[in-house]
This record gives structure tokens, C-alpha cells and sequence, in this order.
């Protein structure tokens, strides 16, 4: 390395990557919104499903081993409206053009906004998880089994936050950014995250059955009760590796073409 | 060619069947202030893109330092730095996390990066404010934090577009104060504005630049000298005097609206004399004298045919 302030500049993708990963979870943390949507929400839904509405479902078993792993899959959902709306304030101010004339790796500010999503998520996540625990869950699951979950949970932040990054990038404005994201939070609601698919009006029902957020919540929720699928399991990492590589294609393609 | 910072030809760009840019020339010597002078959608902005290599371009060539482009982009920002119209700054970092941000970017060791940080934050007089958000800054603040961040790499040729567009005098003044250092320290520094006063005042060459042709380029002196010399105007407060003024100074170029003559003059005492002596010979009286020589505005005018957006503002 030079000793000189002069430009040295070799691309170093996995260093930008940090450095941007840095950058863009200071903006969550320094974002109140993006906080309450990411963190305090899902706590509060939670709570309310468990709480207020949850004993007039039947679920066939205690509501709480029930819609936990539909309210890991919420702290994700939630999270991601910061990001789109990050991504495409990069997007529309000049900071975005400062970055490209600088040899930054291209792909570290999009991994960037990636990895920072991802990390408020497991935030938010662990949140959920220890609040769980406090209202009472329990889990038969082995250490395998958590993993496997982990593994499903995370494939899922993944993929979303990809998709996410390219909803931002290709938004005219930060409000369609975060508009374009709201079928991706409605789609958990629609799923058997909350109630099962069965329990559904008809047309529900089949939606439900067949859309990408009912394998990742089965398979996350039979590998936390002790009874893994591996049919589910497979399904689910078929969507997020789609979701990512869509997101991941898309997004570069906008990155080139916009500014 | 080593002299050349800056080496365009014939640089063409359309963005469909708009012309941007059709076919321009310039050569800008290492260590000078060049100005690209010319109205809102010129063509300014494009030009400053491809020589960034943030666009490319449909036709020509561009070197920057030497190096092309087009094929040697990475070489290209390697030597540059660039100041956009609109403060590329971080909201949500404070006035010295972005600039902690640009020296991590370009990998500059923790010591160094903390040197380099430090003496930009006191150049720039954003010390007091280093630990507030950018979010807070004044337009003027922001402008110094966004120059300071292009230059932790010490860059040798900077494009600043339209740096000093939307500030209030005082900032822009510091701006240029900033610049004219800048040129001092050898930097090569390629300035577009539409302000005519900015490029006088600043560069050493100016081009001026009309819906993507370049229609006049020299010195700001050269420019000055391809309209008309210097001239008295004279006002009148009546139709009747300025028609009588009119009729005495042959010469002259009236403007009825304005109730205005503008009579040629080398803008000494004697020829002074003389024309007002001429006046006084026929009883008439003007409102106001005022000796002009031409400026930027006047050269505008007369190089493309209307004036400079700064003149229709006013």
C-alpha cells in the first residue's frame, strides 16, 4: 500500500462491502422509522396476535408454537421498508454518483445495503425470538433442527433484502419505493403464517397454498416443533435463491443504467 | 500531450434524437482553471459526465490525464475528483463520518485517514460542526463538506459542475476562494457555471458552450474583445429627447423601451467631453451617464444571439 495520500484505489470488494455495510446500518440505527418498522412493530404484532386475537383461532395447537415463526418472517418483512426507501435515496441524491466515480466496487454499495438489511433483521429477529421465550414458547427442536431454521430464516432475509434492493433501485421516488414493497408485506398475512391455509376462504386458500411465504413458514415451523419437511424446506430455498437472483440481476442492471 | 490535463475531440452525445453534444473540442493544460460556460441545458453537465465517466459518449475522443475515457476508466477516476450541482453528501453521517467514509473507500490507513480528516474539517472551517448530521448544514456548508470529500484523495484534476449554483454571495465567495487555493496547490480545476461573473473571475480559458456547440473559446479578455468596445449610456426620460439625442449622435443605438442611447466610445475623458458637448451644443439633457465596458453578458449575447440566463433573471 502507498504511504502517500495519492489515490491507490485497488478495488477491494469484500473491504467496500464492510465499509458500506457500516455506513448504511448507522442509517438505520439513525433513522427512527426504520427502527419502529424493523424492531418495535413486530414486537407490537406480535404481541397483539398472541394477546388479543390469537385465542379465537384454532390452530391445533398453543398459538404462541404456532404464529412464532410467522412473526420471524414479519421482523423480516417489516424491516425491508427501510431498505427500499434507503436504497433509493442513494439512489436519487448525487451520493450514488460520488461512489461510481470512485472506483468503489460496484457491487459493495448494493452487498452493502444487503448486509445491513440482513443484520437489523437478525436484530429484530433475536427479539422476537427471546420475547417468544418470555411468553411461553417452547421448542422439542434439536440443535440441528435450529440451525436448519436459522438456515431457512436467513436464506429468506436474503432473498427478500435482494428484491428489496431492486425494488429501491428501479422506484422513481423514495414513496413508490416504500409503496412497491407493500404486496411483499402483505404476502405473510396471506400465507399460514398467522392462520392456516385451511382455515382460508377458497380463493385464499389456494394463493395461499402456492406462494412463496407458506413453504419458508412450514418449513421453519416444522423444524422448530421437531417434525422438519424436507418437501417444505427444498420449496423455500427454491424462492429465496430465486427471489435473490432476480433481486441480485435486477438490481445491477438498474445500478448501470440509472445516473 | 503530458501538458494536456484535459483532451476532448469531437464529442458527440444524443440521448435519442436529442442532441447533448455535437462535436466538441477543448484542450485544457495541466494546472489552469478551465470554464465551461453556457445556460441551463448546454450541455454543461453532459460534458462533465463523460469526462467523469459517468455517461459514455456516442462519438470522439476524451482524454483525461492521459488516459482514455472510455477504455481506461479506472485509471480515469483514479486521478480525479468530482463536485456535482447537487451536494453529494451522506443526511445521515455527520460532517466527519462522510469524510471518514471517502478515506476508507480509498483505503487510507487509520492514522493517515485521521490526519487527512482532521486538516480538511479545519481547511474548511466545518470543525465546529464535524459531529452534527449533514442533514443540518446550510446549503453553503453542505457545498464545503462536498468539495472536502473529493479532495481526501488529493486529486490533480477536479470537475466542479455548476458549484457554486443556489448559494447566497458570501458562499459562493468562499467557493472561489477555495478554488483559486486549489489552482495555487497545481490542481487542474474544470468549472462549469452559468454564472458569467464566475468564469471571468476564475478561469484562465473559457469556453463558451450554446445547446451543445462550443461557439467561442479564449481567455477572458479575448472573449471580451470580440463585441463592440466600450460605449456611454445615456438615459432620457422623455420620447422627445432621446429622439433629439438620436438625431446628434449618429452612431448611437437607441432602445425605445428602456428610453435608452448607446453611443460608441473609447471611454476617455476627452471623448467623453466631446459627446456631451454635443448634447449641451442641442439643449438636451440625459437622466444618467454611465460608462460601460462589455462584459460576459455582452459577449453571451453576442455569441449566441440571446442572452445568458443570468441576464434574463435580472
Amino acid at each position: 500500500m502507498s504511504t502517500t495520500t495519492a489515490p491507490t484505489a485497488p478495488t477491494a470488494p469484500l473491504t467496500d462491502a464492510r465499509i458500506m455495510l457500516r455506513r448504511n446500518f448507522k442509517h438505520i440505527l439513525r433513522n427512527p422509522v426504520t427502527i419502529f418498522n424493523g424492531a418495535v412493530m413486530p414486537v407490537v404484532i406480535m404481541l397483539l396476535f398472541v394477546y388479543v386475537l390469537g385465542g379465537a383461532f384454532s390452530v391445533g395447537e398453543r398459538y404462541i408454537e404456532y404464529v412464532t415463526p410467522g412473526m420471524i418472517l414479519l421482523a423480516i418483512t417489516y424491516g425491508l421498508s427501510g431498505t427500499a426507501v434507503s436504497v433509493n435515496s442513494d439512489m436519487a441524491k448525487g451520493i450514488i454518483n460520488r461512489f461510481k466515480v470512485m472506483n468503489v466496487s460496484r457491487g459493495a454499495v448494493l452487498t452493502g445495503h444487503v448486509a445491513a438489511t440482513m443484520l437489523s433483521s437478525s436484530i429484530a429477529i433475536a427479539a422476537i425470538i427471546g420475547i417468544a421465550f418470555a411468553l411461553g414458547f417452547r421448542s422439542p427442536a434439536t440443535p440441528l433442527d435450529w440451525l436448519g431454521a436459522i438456515g431457512i430464516i436467513a436464506a429468506t432475509a436474503f432473498g427478500t433484502a435482494w428484491l428489496t434492493v431492486a425494488l429501491g433501485m428501479a422506484a422513481k421516488t423514495p414513496e413508490s419505493a416504500g409503496l412497491g414493497l407493500v404486496p411483499l408485506l402483505l404476502l405473510p398475512f396471506l400465507s399460514s403464517a398467522i392462520v392456516p391455509a385451511d382455515k382460508m376462504e377458497q380463493g385464499f386458500r389456494q394463493f395461499a397454498e402456492y406462494q412463496p411465504f407458506t413453504p419458508i413458514i412450514e418449513s421453519v415451523r416444522g423444524l422448530l416443533a421437531g417434525t422438519p419437511s424436507g418437501g417444505y424446506a427444498a420449496a423455500a430455498l427454491a424462492w429465496c435463491a430465486g427471489a435473490a437472483l432476480v433481486g441480485y440481476v435486477w438490481s445491477r442492471a438498474t445500478f448501470s443504467r440509472r445516473a | 500531450m503530458s501538458t494536456s490535463a484535459i483532451a476532448v475531440s469531437g464529442l458527440r452525445k444524443a440521448y435519442g434524437d436529442k442532441i447533448v453534444l455535437d462535436g466538441i473540442d477543448l484542450d485544457v493544460p495541466a494546472g489552469t482553471v478551465f470554464s465551461l460556460l453556457g445556460p441551463n441545458g448546454a450541455g454543461k453537465t453532459t460534458t462533465v459526465n463523460v469526462l467523469t465517466t459517468l455517461t459514455k459518449a456516442d462519438g470522439g475522443t476524451a482524454r483525461v490525464a492521459g488516459h482514455d475515457v472510455a477504455t481506461e476508466g479506472k485509471e480515469v477516476r483514479s486521478v480525479i475528483g468530482v463536485t456535482g450541482q447537487f451536494a453529494a453528501v451522506d443526511d445521515l453521517l455527520t460532517g466527519e463520518e462522510n469524510l471518514r467514509l471517502m478515506a476508507d473507500l480509498h483505503h487510507l490507513r487509520a492514522g493517515e485517514s485521521k490526519r487527512v480528516v482532521a486538516s480538511l474539517l479545519e481547511r474548511f472551517d466545518l470543525a465546529e460542526s464535524a459531529q452534527k448530521l449533514a442533514s443540518t448544514y446550510s446549503g453553503g456548508m453542505r457545498r464545503k463538506l462536498d468539495l472536502a470529500m473529493t479532495l481526501v484523495t488529493r486529486p490533480q484534476i477536479i470537475f466542479l459542475d455548476e458549484p457554486t449554483t443556489g448559494l447566497d454571495p458570501r458562499s459562493r465567495r468562499t467557493m472561489w476562494h477555495i478554488v483559486r487555493e486549489l489552482v495555487a496547490d497545481g490542481v487542474t480545476v474544470f468549472l462549469t457555471t452559468q454564472y458569467l461573473e464566475e468564469a471571468d473571475q476564475l478561469a484562465d480559458r473559457i469556453a463558451v458552450l450554446d445547446v451543445g456547440r462550443l461557439v467561442a473559446e479564449g481567455t477572458p479578455d479575448e472573449l471580451k474583445r470580440l463585441v463592440p468596445g466600450s460605449y456611454v449610456r445615456l438615459r432620457f426620460s422623455q420620447v422627445a429627447a432621446l429622439d433629439a439625442a438620436a438625431r446628434v449622435l449618429p452612431g448611437a443605438t437607441r432602445d425605445d423601451q428602456e428610453l435608452t442611447l448607446q453611443a460608441p466610445s473609447d471611454g476617455s475623458s476627452r471623448s467623453l467631453r466631446t459627446l456631451l458637448n454635443r448634447l449641451d451644443e442641442h439643449m438636451i439633457d440625459a437622466d444618467e451617464v454611465s460608462v460601460q465596458t462589455p462584459d460576459l453578458d455582452d459577449v453571451f449575447l453576442a455569441l449566441t444571439g440571446h442572452a445568458s440566463t443570468e441576464a434574463i433573471a435580472q
